[in-house]
């Protein structure tokens, strides 16, 4: 087991996957000679060469139409959007085009596409570097979307998306990018989308999140340890379709539930969460179902208090889940 | 100086809370240790609370009448000697400490008691859980799923009462309730009334016995007994007796020897009613009523049918004797399965007893009187007593009552010196 960072993790999945697969191609903003703005795909041009790993204008509609267009035809392209804020031009090309072919041509075509964006807060990135954009998508069925936690999600989870015959969005927290360490198996593996995982067990209460909140909710959990409030940590890793089966068990374990996403509340995929769990759960809920998001206000803010304010962080969830645990 | 906390004792093994019934200390005395503060009373028991430090008392946290649990703070003394902390801000510390305590006792928000989650609900159904005698442990006092759990998990489930008009007497916390079944409002005192606050030994006779006569559907029956023959035997032997052993040889003695001996032969009426079942006790182990001044005990001679006439009277003497010096312990008040009540001894003739729950019956030794009484063709003087029996209908019927009564009207009519053996 090599220790990687998150970031280490993508390059890793996108390389082995090139090496394995000459079918699968990179293109996007600055991903070839720069090796990306994160550096994600650094080492790639040199080792695949130009026509696998493309530099593309500074139009996201073609990055998606091309890939899409590649993909109908046997190719497995994996687009890079530069950050998921400049997904929009791309919105008509991904749920027009990509959602609906498999279904709009009854099954005789598909589109094995993945679209990578690093989205996220909390790096003072402001309006267009630090969206969440996930709920965009997240009712639009033929599309999947991915969002990992750890480096060990994210190359597994990158692997299936590739391997996947239909079109995945693969959301990258940009401050985990190399905030976030961990294990990641030498072998070739691979985790299957659509299935959450529970990061922590626990028996007083339930928190379900995804992406970097699942740091925040293992780190206050801890702290909370020590008080005696046990809590239960469910990590989506899918954000669409839900696991909805994971979603229930973890609810009902301790019937008190917390979720947390750093997008805005209203009609954010926790919001969906929480109609499952009603749907599922009454009669084994001990508390009303709670929600940790930012604010509905149109975007993260620059300034630093501002900032502070919009996004989640360890003490705003321990605060949420020690309000649940004492109620 | 420095202010130490007094808390309630551990009275007994299995004693888990108990009652002031009245301070003998008041705020300000000075006291050394193991000094008596405070007379404490368990299910029946009074014992006295010696002093823990030796110091003056600075508050007394606990009222008469308050149930404490072990444990439980029940007083503040400031002890001589201790650290500077109490001179420059006892005030504080004490007031302080008096916030919270209370607080953690019975004070607290209890606003979310009664507002129950889905969850609760349900497990509260399936498992036949009585929700009002569970306490909570959430915010506001709310029952979380948690503390069902818990509960579940410990295997003891507070269950509904069959009669849940009944439910208020039979549960032991709410005691205000128990004494009052009745919705009617008690009544208020008028000038020149005299109150008496109702606590310790009154209380716990008040619940008992609301317990035992809402829970119990009593039935009575009464016998004449011609006890003639024992007036005589008695009279005989009552002078040496006094003088051999020391204590006087009384009737009631006899009378308990006899009902020991017929309830080897009906062990129907030395029995228990248990909601689904009736136990039938191996053991006659006969509560006694002992009054003193204001408190009435139960004491209980232990397997009574093993002892002889002279061994009752000998266990009588000594458990009235505790009774008024106030040393009965738990293990001589408990484990009794049948009551005889020597009404006799206020002159009573007729009386209704009320049963000692969980007991099945109790007999009450009415008042022996000499009455011309017809026989043998003629009128006689003759040494009568009446036995009166009350009878848990649950658990017994008139049939077997009367049997029971017949026998031991046989046994005490044919105690005469011939066969009558005193020790």
């Amino acid at each position: 087991m090599a220790v990687m960072s998150y970031i280490q993790a993508v390059t890793s999945a996108l390389k082995d996957e090139m090496e394995r697969d000459d079918s699968v191609f990179v293109l996007g903003e600055d991903v070839g000679k720069k090796g990306g703005v994160f550096k994600a795909t650094e080492g790639l041009y040199d080792q695949f060469g130009e026509s696998r790993v493309m530099d593309t204008p500074l139009t996201e509609s073609a990055i998606a139409g091309v890939g899409i267009g590649a993909a109908m035809y046997g190719k497995r392209p994996v687009a890079e959007m530069q950050f998921a804020d400049f997904i929009m031009p791309a919105v008509n090309q991904i749920i027009s085009e990509a959602s609906r072919i498999r279904y709009r041509s009854n099954n005789d075509w598909s589109c094995p596409m993945v679209i990578r964006a690093p989205y996220g807060g909390g790096v003072h990135g402001a309006l267009y570097h630090s969206q969440s954009v996930e709920a965009v998508f997240a009712n639009q069925p033929g599309l999947k979307i991915v969002m990992p936690s750890t480096p060990h999600d994210v190359k597994g989870l990158l692997k299936a998306a590739i391997r996947d015959d239909d079109p995945v969005l693969f959301f990258e927290h940009k401050r985990a990018y190399r905030l976030i360490k961990g294990e990641v198996p030498e072998e070739d593996y691979e985790l299957p989308i659509g299935k959450a995982d529970v990061k922590k067990q626990g028996d007083d209460i339930t928190v379900i999140t995804y992406g970097l909140g699942v740091h925040f909710a293992l780190e206050a959990a801890e702290k909370l340890e020590e008080e005696g409030i046990s809590s239960h940590i469910l990590d989506l890793r899918t954000v669409y379709p839900i696991d909805q089966e994971a979603v229930i068990e973890a609810a009902k374990k301790t019937g008190k539930v917390l979720l947390v996403t750093e997008d805005n509340k209203e009609g954010s995929i926790m919001s969906e969460v929480s109609a499952i769990i009603s749907e599922n759960c009454l009669f084994d809920l001990d508390s009303p179902v709670q929600r940790l998001a930012g604010p509905d206000v149109p975007s993260m803010p620059y300034a630093p208090t501002m900032e502070k304010y919009f996004m989640i962080n360890p003490d705003k969830l321990e605060n949420a889940m020690r309000e649940l645990a004492e109620f | 100086m420095s202010v130490e906390k007094v808390e309630m004792p551990q009275l007994g093994e299995s004693v888990t809370e108990g009652t002031i019934s009245s301070w003998l200390v008041s705020a300000g005395d000075q006291v050394n240790k193991y000094d008596p503060i405070a007379e404490v009373m368990t299910d029946k028991v009074n014992a006295e609370v010696p002093s823990s430090f030796s110091g003056k008392i600075t508050e007394l946290v606990a009222s008469e009448g308050d149930t404490i649990e072990v444990g439980g703070l029940i007083a503040y003394i400031e002890v001589e000697g201790g650290a500077s902390e109490a001179s420059s801000g006892s005030g504080d510390e004490t007031s302080s400490e008096q916030g919270e305590q209370p607080a953690e006792t019975s004070q607290t928000d209890q606003s979310m008691k009664k507002r129950y989650s889905p969850a609760v609900l349900k497990m509260a159904q399936e498992h036949d859980i009585d929700l009002n005698q569970v306490t909570g442990s959430g915010k506001g006092g709310r029952i979380t799923r948690k503390d069902i759990e818990a509960i579940v998990e410990s295997g003891e489930v507070p269950q509904a009462s069959q009669e849940p008009a009944q439910t208020t007497s039979t549960t032991e916390k709410s005691t205000s309730q128990a004494t009052k079944p009745s919705q009617a409002p008690a009544p208020s005192a008028q000038t020149g009334d005299v109150e008496v606050p109702v606590s310790g030994v009154r209380k716990a006779i008040a619940q008992n016995m609301v317990k035992s006569t809402t829970e119990i559907p009593h039935a009575w029956m009464m016998v004449e007994v011609d006890v003639t023959n024992l007036v005589q035997l008695r009279e005989q032997k009552k002078t040496e007796f006094k003088q051999k052993e020391g204590y006087s040889l009384t009737y009631f003695a006899f009378f308990v020897k006899a009902v020991a001996q017929a309830l080897k032969e009906f062990p129907e009426l030395n029995s228990m009613w248990a909601d689904d079942k009736i136990i039938q006790k191996k053991d006659i182990n006969l509560s006694i009523a002992v009054a003193s001044d204001n408190q009435l005990f139960v004491p209980v001679i232990k397997n009574a049918d093993d002892k002889s006439v002279k061994g009752i009277a000998k266990d009588i003497v000594e458990l009235a004797a505790k009774a008024r010096d106030g040393k009965l312990t738990n293990e001589d008040m408990s484990g009794g399965t049948f009551t005889v009540n020597n009404t006799g001894s206020f002159g009573s003739v007729q009386s209704m007893g009320v049963i000692n729950h969980p007991q099945a019956a109790i007999l009450q030794v009415e008042s022996i009187v000499k009455r011309p009484v017809y026989m043998d063709g003629m009128f006689g003087a003759r040494d009568m007593v009446n036995l009166c029996l009350s009878l848990d209908h649950r658990v017994l019927d008139g049939l077997i009552c009367g049997q029971f009564l017949q026998r031991v009207k046989e046994i005490l009519e044919n105690m005469t010196e011939d066969n009558t053996s005193i020790y």
